[in-house]
């Protein structure tokens, strides 16, 4: 439903807003801005996508451009929906070895075996 | 730092991998707004006085006092050479800006990933993780400098930007543009990843107390009629900033970036304030950041100016909390450094000259501005009903409700639809599966650590980089062309000789710009321009500015060029500063010592206008500091010089010379100081000479106390006096 030109029927439009008080119109915007905002959290709280994960490896350690290599390996072995840094998780704790490690190695295709059995036998 | 010193850039870079600023963490920091005592007058609204600054001109008159506003003072910085920003932003810092804003190269925000080195940006900087911890350590020696804390400020948005936040948070950035619908109107990047990204970075942005500001003001910048999106501004800045602060942002953290819609040559104030109050009212959880108007921005800086004056007068009337400087010069050029400290020099002068506004008048809202200020609420509520009706925000700005030119309700079709399954990154969004873990700090969302039997990442793995910022893998250069040490190559002779060159952004640009009337029509003056850059030996000439005086009589015309050629300073002729007691030091030997001075212009010399501005009170002169004189006139012969002083007992002789022709300015001189060794009164008096042809070297070689040429004024005169009568009194 593309937007049409229409002409100015603010009058019209208005009369349910005419009788509120100064207090009424406040609280009526910011609750019309909580129920335009609450689906845009929820989206945010269950998707992921690779400037985030990137931005977790940053966090454990990892450069920039061995952020970018991991996220990439981890999107070729679909495993995005359990965490990139859950990814380097398991192949240090798997291996025994320290995330950066584990993170260093899974660039060189080190480690994934012991990354995909792990995630297959959780399921 | 020491203030008589340039800032190395190399010291800045040596080391660089290991700085740890001591600002990392601190996070945004306010003024101390309150009450301020600056020489005798009190500011209400006022921060603390500087250590190291430079007054506005006019603070001369007033002890050189430079009152410092409440609100944080921004300049923004974007000469695309990090290396050279480090010097605008000291000289901006002294101006009173504690607000850096670093515009970013164009095109970072459709990279995907952060980008790495210290290349050359166009219109703004890369800020990379070596940028922003060079300018943090520049601002670091700075803020030491001019005595308060200066917040360093940058871009979260684009495919990157939770990348960017957690460098951000890392490097000890206080500020950041964050708001996902810039991403999805402006930059056409899908919705969902926008809004993804937005969350995981504003929690970082949280997690780090840094200010947030959203991108609202570039609706007024796109749309055709600017006042006509005032009910959409209201959405935009809602929807930020509840996002914000559902993700854990503090409201008081919370920025909208406002921008007054309209401009003069419209009825400025009646159309911007009732916007301003009805925002101020809805908003009053958040702060507010108000920015300057850059749409109705030409090319004429004066035009910038008032416009930016009037905006101030707006900020005075209701609040801000900081205040943009927009140099007047955006309408026409990457801005200069001269404009950047002129844009704060007009924020500054504006805000302390309306100190306290509030108390002095009321808004009237029992009037039009009352009602027009409840009318764009009532608007704003309608145009989110419409949201609403429409099935959310992704489907209205899928129909285009977004940025259209109309006065909602009305419409004009012309908004910018952005569909919200494409754009770019629209694959890239991942549904978190119920064992998700992201193991670090500032992370939002759903996050399993029970499937470990632990809390958080601290119980899991230990510390992330945000607490323990050793653990940053440091990445230096990736171009080996294009970096700051070639360019620091490049232009070595301008660091590390003698030589200098104009400038107006980069270090040796040599750019000057040329001001100038033609008596003729705007299109042969033009021409006439480039002709004259050409003749006066510039290079890449460009007319940057042109007036209509008159459409045949005269046209006003500003242009650009390069000078080709270096300044070597060692050739430089550079007279010494002369000697100025402060005026109560004056004021002090004054009321102890009267003094009397005589003057007058000596020999057959009609001039008399360079004299009466060194005496009278009117022009500065040394009546004001309670000098009594008695003026003789012009063409006085000079016994009657000598003669007036022992009759009237002065202290002083004061006479002015202005023909020179033959040396017969030095030979008067000489003849009555001979005269007064003849009276046998040489000794009692100090004679002092002044003319736009006398050396003050060459004066004092024949006889006199002191000798003054141009540029002289009250001050330096009975500096002069005082000096050789307390010399006198010693003897």
């Amino acid at each position: 439903m593309a937007i049409n030109k229409k002409i100015d029927t603010f009058e019209q439009d208005r009369q349910h807003l005419i009788n509120l008080s100064d207090q009424e119109i406040h609280d009526k915007f910011w609750a019309l801005t909580e129920e335009i905002v609450a689906p845009l959290l929820a989206l945010a709280q269950k998707n992921t996508t690779p400037s985030v994960e990137r931005s977790v490896l940053i966090r454990l350690g990892f450069s920039s451009i061995e952020a970018k290599a991991i996220v990439e390996k981890v999107m070729d072995h679909n495993l995005m929906s359990k965490g990139a840094g859950h990814v380097v998780y398991v192949a240090s704790k798997e291996n025994n070895i320290s995330i950066k490690e584990a993170g260093l190695g899974l660039i060189e295709d080190k480690y994934w075996d012991s990354v995909i059995k792990y995630f297959k036998g959780d399921k | 730092m020491d203030i008589n010193k340039k800032i190395d850039v190399k010291e800045i870079l040596k080391d660089l991998d290991k700085y740890i600023s001591k600002n990392n963490g601190r996070g945004w920091v306010w003024r101390d707004a309150g009450a301020h005592q600056y020489g005798e007058f009190t500011y209400y609204q006022s921060g603390s006085p500087l250590k190291n600054s430079v007054p506005l001109p006019s603070a001369r008159s007033v002890n050189n006092i430079d009152p410092q506003p409440d609100c944080s003072i921004t300049t923004e910085i974007a000469s695309g050479r990090f290396e050279d920003d480090i010097r605008r932003m000291r000289m901006a810092a002294w101006h009173g800006a504690d607000h850096i804003m670093v515009i970013r190269t164009a095109g970072q925000s459709h990279f995907d990933g952060l980008i790495e080195g210290t290349t050359q940006g166009i219109g703004g900087i890369p800020v990379t993780r070596k940028v922003v911890r060079a300018q943090r350590r520049a601002l670091d020696m700075i803020e030491e400098e001019v005595g308060r804390p200066i917040n360093y400020h940058s871009y979260v948005s684009g495919v990157a930007g939770p990348e960017i936040a957690v460098m951000f948070a890392e490097e000890g950035v206080s500020g950041v543009h964050q708001d996902p619908q810039y991403n999805v109107i402006y930059r056409n990047i899908n919705m969902v990843r926008s809004f993804v990204d937005a969350a995981e970075s504003k929690k970082i942005i949280a997690y780090s107390n840094m200010m947030q500001l959203d991108g609202a003001h570039n609706a007024n910048a796109t749309a055709k009629d600017a006042w006509n999106v005032m009910p959409e501004l209201f959405v935009q800045h809602a929807i930020n900033s509840l996002f914000s602060e559902k993700i854990g942002i503090k409201p008081e953290l919370i920025l909208l970036s406002t921008v007054p819609p309209a401009a003069s040559p419209t009825p400025d104030l009646r159309l911007n304030l009732p916007y301003a109050v009805a925002l101020r009212d809805l908003f009053n959880k958040y702060k507010m950041r108000a920015q300057m108007n850059t749409k109705y921005m030409d090319s004429s800086t004066r035009e910038a100016t008032v416009t930016h004056v009037l905006n101030l007068v707006l900020s005075r009337l209701t609040s801000a909390d900081i205040q943009s400087t927009i140099t007047p010069d955006e309408g026409r050029n990457v801005p200069w450094h001269i404009y950047n400290i002129e844009a704060c020099d007009t924020a500054k002068q504006a805000l302390v000259g309306m100190d306290n506004l509030k108390e002095l008048v009321n808004l009237n809202l029992d009037g039009t501005l009352g009602k027009d200020a409840r009318a764009l609420k009532e608007r704003a509520i309608l145009y989110m009903e419409d949201i609403i009706k429409q099935g959310g925000y992704f489907e209205a700005v899928g129909n285009g409700s977004f940025v259209d030119s109309g006065f909602f309700p009305e419409r004009n079709g012309d908004g910018i639809p952005r569909d919200p399954k494409g754009g770019i990154g629209a694959e890239d969004i991942f549904v978190r599966d119920k064992d998700y873990l992201a193991p670090v700090a500032a992370h939002y969302g759903y996050n399993n650590y029970e499937q470990y039997g632990v809390k958080d990442h601290l119980e899991l793995i230990g510390k992330c980089s945000l607490e323990d910022p050793t653990m940053i893998t440091w990445i230096d250069e990736l171009d080996e062309n294009d970096n700051v040490y070639n360019r620091l190559e490049e232009t070595k002779k301008y660091r590390e000789s003698n030589l200098i060159k104009p400038e107006v952004e980069w270090l040796g640009d040599g750019v000057i710009a040329v001001d100038l009337c033609f008596p003729t029509s705007k299109n042969i003056a033009q021409a006439a321009a480039l002709e004259l850059g050409k003749k006066m030996n510039l290079e890449d000439v460009e007319v940057i500015h042109t007036e209509i005086l008159h459409p045949v009589e005269g046209t006003r015309i500003q242009f650009k060029g390069k000078v080709a050629f270096d300044i070597n300073i060692d050739e430089l002729e550079i007279p010494e500063e002369p000697e100025v007691m402060s005026v109560e030091e004056i004021s002090a030997y004054i009321d102890e010592h009267p003094i009397k001075v005589v003057a007058g212009t000596i020999g057959e010399d009609e001039h008399s206008v360079g004299l009466r501005e060194i005496i009278d009170i009117k022009h500065g002169g040394i009546e004001k500091y309670g000098v009594t004189y008695e003026y003789l006139g012009t063409s006085v012969p000079i016994e009657k010089m000598v003669d007036a002083a022992i009759e009237l007992n002065a202290q002083a002789i004061l006479i002015s010379t202005i023909i020179s022709h033959d040396d017969i300015h030095y030979k008067n001189m000489k003849k009555l100081v001979d005269y007064a060794i003849e009276k046998g009164v040489r000794d009692d008096l100090v004679i002092v000479v002044g003319g736009t042809q006398v050396t003050p070297d060459t004066a004092i070689k024949n006889g006199v106390d002191a000798g003054f040429g141009r540029g002289t004024k009250g001050i330096h005169v009975i500096t002069a006096i005082i000096k050789a009568l307390q010399e006198k009194e010693g003897k």
